[in-house]
């Protein structure tokens, strides 16, 4: 039974991944690397002339004036991309206005729109957006099917980013038993790692390759730290004998303490990686009736890639093997010869590099913040508790389930300033009518 | 590095209203985890229902002060219930993870700017406190020499530990009572307990709604005291400063929150001035290790490690007793 589940699984994340990969399509122009100074950015699309592709066109040559308060702070012409990316010295809330004589003639704003946009710039770098909707009928803006494939595809993203942490989260629960508050912070550590060497290769000669070759880092590093992080505290606590909810406790501690420990170094500020930090959809990863941008793109073909890899691996390998068994009995894998020690060292290394590499993706998906660990946590916990707590498989199905809920919620009513309550909500019906998950076993209830 | 600055304002924060408000969280924990042994992580949840039950009773119902005051009991309990229902039959750890996820997901709601006109937003409701406010008996505030509190600071202390002093006063007498032998039982086997006739399912239920409600009270004083209640005050960090102070000060022990939130906020506070003295301008550390604004997280830091060290090598706390701490898991 296990074992047809499991393969079930693979196939269908073999067939996603074929999907997915597919034929490349033309090449398309890549975006004009952003300057890393703090900027408003401006794009200028007709959504009224769109070409073959169904892709609005771009305007070019329009004028853009930013003010602060009154005075001046910057100025910008859209390139060819219908792009303008304006300088400003310091985050706070600017207005930009829209020259309408430099509109091309037959152009016009539509009545709502004014040419003038109030932008917060909240980040540093240039994602912060001024909007001026062009060419956009009222009907367009609230098209359902529109906004159903637009928040799939932010779905799957979400999924799969979610999967990999509540892998992690899995392995580490299901071989030691802990609910790891701190589960969070490994995430963080990842994005913030990889933030960092992005940071330092480029303006190398790696700047090419600088996001993955961060990224690679960043997971080995996060797997460096579930060791460390075994070697010095979990193992010393669990040969003590120490009971599960004083090491939940001491998780909350570590949690806290990594949390501020994080701020300290990085600020509370928010920043991004210096690649695939594009919104532009390229029409080459068009699947499934959904466009992906590039960094959506390659979050989900690295995310099922590491899965399918990490499944096989429980799957066939002896270490695989051995996890699972002390996952599902450790005194009688103990008894069965198994270094259950060992076994777990092993998970907690396999478990935070897993979530290390979520962070990374997240960072690509969403920008690198110190508090994005914590702000997850509660929905990894709804994944793995979605789907039977410590069970593989299970924080699999969980995940994906709570990851489209997460996105598509806001179409069924969920607000959408507090799209977190869908999962949390989900999570206690769960346990209220099945406690131990979709795939998990009553044993494990208490 | 003035010494006297640092001992003022740790003493002040530590006597002060933020303390009581976590005092009172405390001491709900304290029934929860330290005599029963539920592993509630929804605390803020309560206490936030507190505040927020009075808040909106008189600010958007219109309705008398004395019936918000009521509501704040009310509405926590009426959360006990509804939380308890399902989740007091689960496993410790599940228990845990379904009551912070409640306490978030109340959060969320209150903070929502879809449910603005009930709940006021991130911003917050005010103009409920003006009768408490009013009946204020002090003309001038208090001067003890090292610290001293304003009128209205004063006010608010004597209410907040008059508070206090009742709920430790109900907490000692409950627990010396049959009552509370048998939570007692519950947290030391829950089983042998079912075994004896009792229905535990009742009795946690029971507990549950109790420190709830002192929670709530909690969170009606933080609400009187500021004038104001704000989503972002009862977020998960507040469940766990108060599980800090409970476990600091020792939990399943009368005087325990108090103690442990005191010292809680004596050396948040202490510590707190100490870095802020001693970095940034004419501080004796460097600005290149330590600004400003990561001095006021040094604290922090400190904290979580505190928590781990305790839970370690002293999960009792200051006064407790080992033997009667709720950690093993079932």
């Amino acid at each position: 039974m296990r074992k047809r589940l499991y393969r079930v699984l693979v196939a269908l994340i073999g067939a996603l991944m074929v999907l997915m990969v597919g034929t490349p399509g033309a090449a398309q122009a890549t975006e004009t690397p952003p300057p890393d100074a703090t900027a408003i950015q401006v794009t200028l699309q007709d959504e009224a002339n769109k070409d073959a592709q169904g892709n609005p066109k771009p305007i070019e040559g329009v004028t853009l004036e930013v003010t602060k308060d009154g005075e001046k702070a910057g100025e910008g012409v859209t390139d060819a991309k219908g792009v303008a990316i304006i300088e400003v010295e310091e985050l706070g809330k600017y207005v930009v206005t829209l020259d309408e004589k430099t509109l091309p003639s037959g152009t016009v704003l539509d009545e709502n729109t004014k040419n003038e946009a109030t932008v917060q710039v909240r980040f540093q770098g240039p994602n912060n957006r001024a909007i001026f909707p062009i060419g956009v009928t009222a009907g367009e803006q609230s098209n359902f099917g529109k906004d159903l494939a637009q928040n799939l595809r932010a779905g799957i993203v979400f999924a799969l980013v979610l999967c990999l942490a509540a892998l992690g989260f899995s392995l580490i629960f299901g071989t030691t038993g802990l609910s790891n508050f701190a589960h969070g912070e490994l995430l963080t550590f990842g994005a913030l790692m990889a933030w960092t060497f992005d940071q330092l290769f480029k303006t190398g000669g790696l700047a090419t390759v600088s996001v993955i070759l961060a990224g690679i880092i960043a997971v080995v590093l996060g797997g460096v730290g579930g060791y460390v992080q075994d070697k010095v505290l979990w193992g010393p606590l669990r040969r003590r004998g120490t009971g599960l909810i004083a090491m939940m406790i001491v998780s909350i501690g570590l949690s806290i303490f990594l949390r501020y420990l994080f701020q300290y170094f990085y600020t509370s500020s928010t920043r991004s990686v210096s690649q695939y930090s594009g919104q532009q959809r390229e029409t080459h990863w068009y699947y499934l009736g959904l466009a992906f941008a590039d960094r959506e793109a390659i979050t989900v073909l690295i995310s099922i890639v590491t899965i399918t890899a990490v499944c096989v691996w429980l799957a066939k390998s002896r270490m695989g093997k051995a996890m699972r068994a002390v996952s599902d009995n450790p005194a009688l894998a103990a008894s069965s010869g198994l270094r259950v020690d060992g076994v777990i060292t092993n998970a907690w290394v396999i478990g935070a590099a897993l979530t290390a590499l979520s962070g990374v993706l997240y960072a690509l998906t969403l920008q690198v913040n110190v508090f994005m660990g914590m702000r997850i946590l509660l929905v990894i916990f709804a994944a793995v508790t979605l789907g039977g707590l410590g069970t593989i498989w299970g924080s699999l199905v969980g995940s994906l389930v709570i990851g489209l809920v997460y996105e598509l919620g806001p179409l069924f009513g969920v607000p959408t300033s507090i799209k977190e309550v869908g999962p949390l909500l989900i999570m206690i019906v769960i346990l209220l009518v099945r406690p131990q998950g979709i795939l998990g076993r009553k044993e494990r209830l208490g | 590095m003035d010494i006297l600055d640092i001992l003022r304002a740790a003493l002040q924060q530590a006597l002060g209203p933020q303390a009581i408000v976590f005092v009172l969280a405390a001491i709900g924990l304290n029934i929860h985890f330290g005599y029963t042994g539920l592993l509630n992580f929804g605390q803020a949840g309560f206490v936030a229902a507190g505040a927020y039950g009075m808040a909106v009773t008189v600010v958007t119902f219109d309705a008398p002060f004395w019936l918000g005051l009521v509501m704040a009991i009310v509405a926590p309990l009426v959360l006990a219930v509804i939380l308890g229902v399902p989740t007091l039959r689960l496993r410790a750890d599940y228990l845990a993870i379904v009551t912070i996820a409640a306490a978030e997901v109340l959060r969320f709601i209150f903070g929502a700017v879809e449910t603005k006109d009930t709940f006021g937003g991130s911003n917050g409701l005010n103009g409920y406190a003006k009768p408490f406010q009013e009946a204020n008996p002090f003309s001038s505030g208090l001067d003890l020499g090292i610290v001293s509190f304003g009128r209205n600071d004063l006010w608010s202390l004597t209410v907040g530990w008059a508070l206090v002093a009742l709920c430790c006063l109900l907490v000692w007498a409950l627990m010396r009572s049959p009552w509370g032998r048998v939570l007692r039982s519950i947290r030391e086997d829950e089983d042998a307990v079912r075994s004896l006739g009792k229905n535990v399912f009742a009795y946690k239920m029971q507990a549950l709604a109790l420190g709830g409600v002192i929670g709530g009270l909690g969170g009606a004083f933080l609400a009187l005291k500021q004038a104001s209640v704000v989503p972002s005050d009862y977020s998960t960090l507040m469940t766990f400063y108060a599980f800090a102070a409970l476990l600091l000060g020792g939990a399943g022990r009368v005087m325990g929150p108090v103690i442990g939130a005191f010292v809680f906020w004596f050396l948040i506070a202490g510590l707190g001035s100490f870095f802020s003295q001693s970095a940034g301008d004419g501080g004796w550390i460097p600005t290149v290790i330590m600004s400003d604004t990561q001095a006021s997280l040094i604290r922090y830091i400190m904290l979580g490690l505190a928590i781990m060290l305790l839970m370690i090598f002293r999960p009792q706390g200051i006064i407790g007793d080992r033997r009667e701490i709720a950690i093993d898991g079932r």
